[in-house]
C-alpha cells in the first residue's frame, strides 16, 4: 500500500545555521493516525510546516522524498501548493494566535477558507462553519462566529482552528498539539470526533502532541524524534510494550499519571539537555545524556530494525535491558 | 497572616455584540468567586475550557476590572501599588506565550526587561541574573539571542517562564505554563518552581488542564464549572473523593497511557455549556449523569466539604 504522506530524509537549517531536522523518515498511511512526539524543541513543529512549505523565513527544506497522495511536494510551484494547503491538507497550528488574525471576525476567516478553494456563496460557508463549530463543542456558534479572536478562550481558539482545518473536508489533517487548551472532558470530544472522521471518510492524521496518554489512545504508528531525528518508529502497541532507543524508554517513564503521583518526590525528568547541534554534528544526538553512552556512540549509528515496522536509532541491539539489567 | 491573595464575591462580565441584528447578549465569564491563597502554597484551578479561569487570572492580575467583588493581593489592593513594587510581588505566566512575548526583542532582552524597569540592578547583575534563570528552564544563551518567533512553541514557553520568575516576585499566576511541554522537560520545570516555593516562600496560582501536574504541585485544588467553583479541597481529599459529578467526570476523562483502550465516552453528552446562557437550577444539570428534579430549578448551596473545603451539589 502507498503512503498518503511520505518523507523520507527531510533536513531544515535555518540561515544555514540551525540544523532544526536532520534527516527525518516517516510515513502517513491513508486512514491512519500517525504520531510525532519528542522533546520540546526537537523540530515536530518544523517538520510540519516544512512539509506545509510553511517555514519561516531563513528556514531551508530538502527531502530525498515528500510526496503527497503520490504528488511530489518538492516540485510544487508556490500556487500549486497554497492551492493544496487548506484543502486537500490542512493543519491545526500548535499556537492559535498565530494562525487567527486579530482584525477579522471568526465567521469571517472561516467562510473565507472555504470560497478560497470551494466557491460558494459566503452565507453557504458560514453555515457549514457553524455546523463545524457544533461538532467541536462549540455552543451558541452564531455568537462566536461574530467574535474577535482575543474574545474567545484558549480553548475556544483552538477549537475554531480545529473546525477551520476540517472546513474543505482535507484528505491529510496535520494537528499540531490541538488539545492543550482543552479540558480531558471537550479533549475526549474532539478525538473522538477525529476518530469518526477517520473511520468515516478515511481521514489520515498526522498528530503531534506531548500527552503520551493521547498517543497510546489514538496513535495507529508512532515516530519519535529527537535532535531533529527520528530515534524510533513503531506501532503505537508495539512503541509501549517494547520501546528500544534509550531516550523513548526514558520519556515513558516520565510520564504522570493521576491518582499515582507521588507529591512529596520531584517529577521524574531525564537528566540534561540538549546539546546545540552545530554544522558537522556526528554520532547519537542523545549522548550527553545516555546511561549507556560509549566511545562508539560518536559515530554514525546504525538504524536497527526491532520487528514488524519498529526500527530505532542506537548502538544498543534490541532488548538491551533485558539483556544488562541496569 | 494574611493571605497571598484574597479574593471575594468576584464577578466578570462581557457585554458581547453578534451582528446586526441580534440583541447584545451577557456572557457571565466568573460568577461570584470566593476563595484565598495562603503564602507559600500553591491553588491549582481546574475546570472546562472557557469556564473563566484566565478571566480569573486577568482580574488577580489587575489586568482586568471586576464587574463586582475584591480582590487583595498580599493584602493590598493592586491600584494602589506602583508598577515597580506590583512586579516584584506579582508575575504572569500567560496562556499563549506567542502573544505575550515581543516579536521585535530577542529572548534575553525580554527576561531583562523586569529587571531592568526596577532601575536598581547593575548591567552585569541583569546579564548575570538573566543567563541564570535561562539555563534553569532550560534555554542556552543562544537561544537568548533568538527572536521569538525563532523558537520552537516550548521554548517560548519556557521563555515566558523566565521571565515571570527572574525578579523572584513573591506570586506567580501561572494560565497553562507547561502544556507546550513535554513530560521530561515538564517535569525539568515544575520541580524548578517547587525548588522557588521552598527556598524563597513563593506562592503559586496554577491554572492547568493536567491533573497528574495539578495533582503533584498543588496544595489545594478548585474546580470551576461555567465561572463557579464549584468544588474545593486539599488535593489528597479532592483527589480521593471527588464530591461533585462534574469533577468525578474529569477525573474519569484522563487518558492513561494505555494503548488499545480508546477514548471513553463517559456520557457527559455533546452538549457544551454557555456562559451566555447559563441554565436554571444547579449549572451543571443538563450535563449531569445523576441529575435529579430538584436540580432542574434549585441551585445548589455552598456545603462544606472535609477536611477544608466546600462543594456546590444537591447530592454531594
Ligand atoms: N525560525 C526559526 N529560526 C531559527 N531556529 C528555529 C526557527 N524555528 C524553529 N527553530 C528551531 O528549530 C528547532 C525545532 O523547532 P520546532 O518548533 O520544530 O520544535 P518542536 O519539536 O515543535 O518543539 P515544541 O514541542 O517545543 O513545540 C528548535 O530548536 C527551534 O529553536
Ligand atoms: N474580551 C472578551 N470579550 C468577550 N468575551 C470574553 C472576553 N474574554 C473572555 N471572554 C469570554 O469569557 C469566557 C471565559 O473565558 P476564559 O478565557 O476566562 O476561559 P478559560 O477558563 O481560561 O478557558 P480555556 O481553558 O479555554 O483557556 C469565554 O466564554 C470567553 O469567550
Ligand atoms: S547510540 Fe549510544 S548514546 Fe545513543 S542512545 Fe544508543 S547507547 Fe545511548
Ligand atoms: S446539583 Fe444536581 S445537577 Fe448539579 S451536580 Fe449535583 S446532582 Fe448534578
Ligand atoms: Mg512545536
Ligand atoms: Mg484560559
Amino acid at each position: 500500500m502507498s503512503a498518503l504522506l511520505e518523507v523520507e530524509e527531510l533536513q531544515v537549517t535555518f540561515g544555514g545555521r540551525t540544523a532544526a531536522v536532520r534527516g527525518a523518515s516517516f510515513r502517513v498511511e491513508k486512514g491512519e493516525t500517525h504520531c510525532l512526539v519528542g522533546e520540546s524543541g526537537c523540530g515536530k513543529s518544523v517538520t510540519a510546516l516544512a512539509v506545509m512549505s510553511l517555514l519561516a523565513r531563513g528556514g531551508h527544506r530538502s527531502a530525498k522524498r515528500m510526496s503527497f497522495a503520490g504528488t511530489d511536494l518538492t516540485s510544487l510551484s508556490d500556487r500549486e501548493m497554497a492551492r493544496l494547503r487548506g484543502n486537500r491538507m490542512a493543519m491545526i497550528f500548535q499556537e492559535p494566535m498565530t494562525s487567527l488574525n486579530p482584525a477579522f471576525t471568526i465567521g469571517s476567516q472561516m467562510a473565507e477558507v472555504l470560497t478560497r478553494h470551494k466557491g460558494g456563496s459566503r452565507a453557504a460557508a458560514l453555515d457549514r462553519a457553524a455546523e463545524l463549530m457544533g461538532r467541536v463543542g462549540i455552543t451558541a456558534p452564531g455568537m462566536r462566529l461574530g467574535q474577535f479572536p482575543h474574545q474567545l478562550s484558549g480553548g475556544l481558539r483552538q477549537r475554531v482552528m480545529i473546525a477551520m482545518a476540517l472546513m474543505c473536508d482535507p484528505e491529510l489533517l496535520i494537528a499540531d498539539e490541538p488539545t492543550t487548551a482543552l479540558d480531558v472532558t471537550v479533549q475526549a470530544q474532539i478525538l473522538r470526533l477525529l476518530a469518526n472522521l477517520k473511520r468515516e471518510f478515511g481521514l489520515s492524521i498526522l498528530l503531534i502532541t506531548h500527552d503520551l496518554g493521547i498517543v497510546a489512545r489514538v496513535a495507529d504508528h508512532v515516530s519519535v524524534m529527537y535532535a531533529g531525528e527520528v530515534v524510533e518508529r513503531a506501532t503505537t502497541a508495539e512503541l509501549f510494550r517494547a520501546p528500544q532507543h534509550p531516550y523513548t524508554r526514558g520519556l515513558l517513564s516520565c510520564v504522570p499519571v493521576p491518582g499515582r503521583v507521588q507529591r512529596d518526590k520531584p517529577l521524574g525528568s531525564i537528566p540534561g539537555v540538549v546539546p546545540a547541534i552545530g554544522a558537522g554534528f556526528a554520532g547519537c544526538a542523545f549522548r550527553s545524556r545516555c546511561a549507556h553512552a560509549d566511545e562508539t556512540c560518536t559515530r554514525a549509528i546504525p538504524r536497527r530494525p526491532a520487528g514488524d515496522a519498529h526500527d530505532y536509532l542506537c548502538r544498543l541491539a534490541p532488548d538491551w535491558a533485558e539483556l544488562q539489567p541496569a | 497572616m494574611t493571605a497571598a491573595i484574597e479574593v471575594e464575591n468576584l464577578r466578570c462580565e462581557f457585554r458581547v455584540h453578534t451582528g446586526l441584528m441580534s440583541a447584545e447578549k451577557r456572557v457571565i465569564a466568573v460568577d461570584d468567586v470566593t476563595f484565598s491563597v495562603p503564602a507559600g502554597s500553591v491553588l491549582g484551578i481546574v475546570g472546562e475550557s472557557g469556564c473563566g479561569k484566565s478571566t480569573l487570572a486577568r482580574m488577580i492580575l489587575g489586568l482586568l476590572k471586576p464587574t463586582a467583588g475584591t480582590v487583595l493581593v498580599d493584602g493590598k489592593r493592586l491600584f494602589d501599588l506602583d508598577r515597580k513594587a506590583r512586579a516584584r510581588l506579582i508575575q504572569p505566566v500567560f496562556q499563549d506565550p506567542f502573544a505575550s512575548l515581543n516579536p521585535r526583542r530577542r529572548i534575553k532582552d525580554i527576561v531583562a526587561l523586569p529587571l531592568e524597569a526596577q532601575g536598581t540592578f547593575t548591567r552585569g547583575e541583569i546579564d548575570r541574573r538573566v543567563a541564570g534563570i535561562l539555563e534553569r528552564v532550560g534555554l542556552s544563551a543562544a537561544m537568548g539571542e533568538r527572536m521569538p518567533s525563532q523558537l520552537s512553541g516550548g521554548q517560548r514557553q519556557r521563555a515566558a517562564i523566565a521571565r515571570a520568575l527572574v525578579l523572584e516576585p513573591r506570586i506567580v499566576i501561572c494560565d497553562e505554563p507547561t502544556s507546550a511541554l513535554d513530560v521530561s522537560v515538564q517535569a525539568q520545570i515544575l520541580n524548578l518552581l517547587a525548588d522557588l516555593r521552598r527556598d524563597l516562600g513563593l506562592t503559586y496560582l496554577f491554572i492547568s488542564h493536567n491533573l497528574a501536574v495539578v495533582e503533584h504541585v498543588a496544595s489545594e485544588v478548585a474546580v470551576m464549572y461555567l465561572g463557579r467553583i464549584v468544588e474545593r479541597n486539599e488535593t489528597d481529599a479532592l483527589f480521593r473523593e471527588p464530591g461533585h459529578p462534574y469533577t468525578k467526570a474529569l477525573l474519569e476523562s484522563v487518558l492513561t497511557p494505555e494503548p488499545g483502550r480508546g477514548v471513553p465516552d463517559i456520557g457527559l453528552g455533546d452538549v457544551m455549556p454557555d456562559p451566555a446562557n447559563i441554565p436554571p437550577g444547579c449549572r451543571f444539570n443538563p450535563r449531569c449523569r445523576i441529575a435529579v428534579e430538584r436540580c432542574r430549578h434549585e441551585a445548589p448551596t455552598r456545603m462544606v466539604r472535609p477536611p477544608q473545603g466546600m462543594v456546590e451539589c444537591h447530592l454531594a
